[in-house]
């Protein structure tokens, strides 16, 4: 722990010798940065995703949970009055905030994209829509339907839930899928840190050898190869962060009828979430190459 | 090339920090590295067994013996890269087995080694890979550039100080192993066959390097089965010289 503090220090200061000690590898060095780089882009889509999820969980959750709706079938004549028992009933029932017969006009405009504008709707068997508001703690919705059933034989309450609930569990589901790919996308980085690590490690035993020889401590020597691989991830990740970003803002812009697919930018404070994607891959680099390096150098005589 | 000379300043400057890294060991025997009844085995029988030294502060020592004896084996319990597998080895005072691998680090700084075939970092330049101790142990002194020009004078490779290792000589090779020992002002060097590549000249070079080091207060071990080595160093330094034969240490026969 302590020498990872101090390697963690080193790493702020920079030290040019520490890093020269180590010989430079082209093409070794290219294929770490081109990893992190794919990686962070990668990530940038898989928070996109999560964070967007999330959102539409959320606005659904907010806009359906609140607004039922109760519907009369009736014949002509009891129509009226078994409106006017509903919403008695409604008025009455713990939880409800308010209850409100729709008007012959709101109803056609319902219709309305369906059986265009002339549709006489006075003259037609249409069913009287009341709209229910929820207070936030909501009713009861099996105890709203037996008491329904019981005085207003021709009354349906549709409380969204039975349509609304699945499309949110999708969403969350979605959302949990997307911070799994985030993380798993964080271990694919360890990983392969850990492997180029390990690589330079085997590679450089003369290095490490030597450096051992004229009193080099294990925290000078892994210093050297967690600066460099540190600094790697960082810069590859940088690079397909900006990248992922760029591409997450060519998106088609979302509109009034905003979509799924097209609700699927950073909004507002999320816009921190992708930046922070360098310093975390560079801060898994640094752990992976740091005990990659603790476990060689330990090993050794 | 018949002459070598520690070149004045640096010569001063070597002595200075020699005294002034002196008063750091504190010993409870006599010798700065210390072997006590010390055994050795690579995991098969034992290569050294009952072994004790004793390398007093100033000394001079020869280590010999046929090929395969254990000269390099010894020398690695000397400066800690192995731990003896019985009894007990001291380096300035402590015991490496209380030692963890941060206070070997910190000894190879007053240990500087020679090794059998030396090694370098191949990516750097000769002058770098001299002055790599320092760089190591955080210290890059002001007169280090000064420091490092005598040095690289003293061991005749000036004109070399910015090629790189590969493109080196044996004997430059050794002469620049040699100078990476003593950047630090070690008080010990240990060299395993020092002149193992190069010719009487230079191997006769490279023992008044060490011989000029050693009157300076340096302890000086070094393993060689060059016999007349030994016998050109008699006359100049005085030298014991230890023999590893059956596995133990004896003091040499009079046949030097
Ligand atoms: N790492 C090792 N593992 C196993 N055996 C080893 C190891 N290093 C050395 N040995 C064996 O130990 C014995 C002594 O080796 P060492 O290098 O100490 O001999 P030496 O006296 O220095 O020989 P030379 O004069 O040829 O340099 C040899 O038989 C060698 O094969
Ligand atoms: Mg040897």
């Amino acid at each position: 722990m302590k020498a990872t503090l101090q390697t963690l220090f080193a790493l702020g200061r920079g030290d040019k010798a520490a890093d020269r000690v180590v010989p430079p590898t082209g093409f070794t060095a290219r294929l770490t940065l081109f990893a992190a780089a794919a990686m962070a882009f990668l990530a940038v889509f898989a928070l996109a995703l999560s964070l967007a999820a999330a959102r539409l969980a959320t606005s659904w959750g907010d806009e359906l949970a609140r607004a039922s709706t109760v519907r009369i079938s009736a014949p002509d004549g009891q129509m009226a009055e078994q409106t006017a028992t509903a919403l008695r009933l409604l008025q009455q029932t713990p939880g409800v905030a308010s209850a409100r017969a729709l008007s012959e006009a709101e109803q056609q405009a319902l219709l309305e994209p369906w059986f265009g504008p002339d549709l006489p709707v006075a003259q037609l068997p249409v069913p009287q829509l009341i709209e229910v508001l929820e207070t936030p703690e909501g009713y009861d919705p099996d105890g709203l339907r037996l008491r329904l059933q019981a005085e207003v034989p021709g009354a349906v309450l549709d409380d969204h839930a039975r349509w609304r609930k699945p499309l949110i569990a999708a969403a969350s589901r979605l959302r949990l899928l997307g911070w799994a790919s985030a993380l798993m996308i964080a271990a694919t980085v360890g990983a392969m840190v850990t492997l180029a690590a390990n690589a330079a490690l085997a590679a450089n035993a003369q290095v490490i050898a030597v450096l051992r020889l004229v009193g080099a401590t294990d925290a000078y020597i892994a210093r050297a190869f967690v600066r460099r691989f540190t600094l790697r991830a960082l810069s590859g990740a940088a690079a397909g962060t900006v990248l992922g970003i760029g591409a997450v803002l060519l998106m088609p812009p979302a509109g009034e009828t905003a979509s799924f697919l097209t609700g699927l930018g950073f909004r507002g404070w999320h816009w921190v979430v992708p930046l922070l994607v360098p310093p975390l891959a560079a801060a898994v680099a640094f752990v992976a190459t740091a005990v990659a390096a603790r476990r060689v150098l330990g090993g050794l005589s | 090339m018949g002459k070598a000379h520690f070149p004045g300043a640096a010569r001063i400057a070597y002595a200075a920090r020699l005294m002034h890294n002196r008063p750091s060991f504190s010993g409870d025997g006599t010798g700065v590295i210390e072997l006590d009844n010390v055994a050795y085995s690579y995991g098969g029988g034992e290569l050294l067994s009952e072994l004790s030294l004793q390398l007093a502060p100033g000394s001079f020592h020869f280590l010999t013996g046929p090929s395969g004896a254990g000269k390099t084996t010894l020398l690695k319990l000397c400066y800690g890269a192995l731990r003896p597998t019985a009894g007990v080895a001291r380096l300035f005072g402590q015991d490496v087995r209380q030692m963890d691998r941060d206070d070997i680090a910190m000894s190879r700084r007053r240990i500087g080694v020679v090794h059998q075939d030396c090694q370098f970092l191949d990516h750097l330049s000769v002058a770098e890979n001299v002055a790599l101790p320092m760089a190591v142990a955080g210290q890059a002194m002001p007169e280090q550039d000064d420091n490092l020009r005598e040095l690289m004078a003293w061991v005749g490779l000036t004109e070399r100080a910015g090629a790189l290792p590969p493109e080196l000589s044996g004997g430059e090779r050794q002469r620049a192993a040699l100078a990476r020992a003593v950047i630090m002002s070690p008080e010990v060097v240990l060299a395993d066959e020092p002149t193992g590549n190069v010719d009487w000249e230079m191997s006769q070079r490279l023992l008044r390097l060490l011989i000029e080091l050693n009157r300076m207060g340096v302890t000086v071990l070094i393993a060689t089965h060059d016999l007349q080595l030994i016998r050109a160093a008699k006359s100049q330094v005085q030298a014991r010289v230890l023999r590893i034969a059956n596995r133990r240490l004896n003091a040499a026969g009079v046949d030097l």
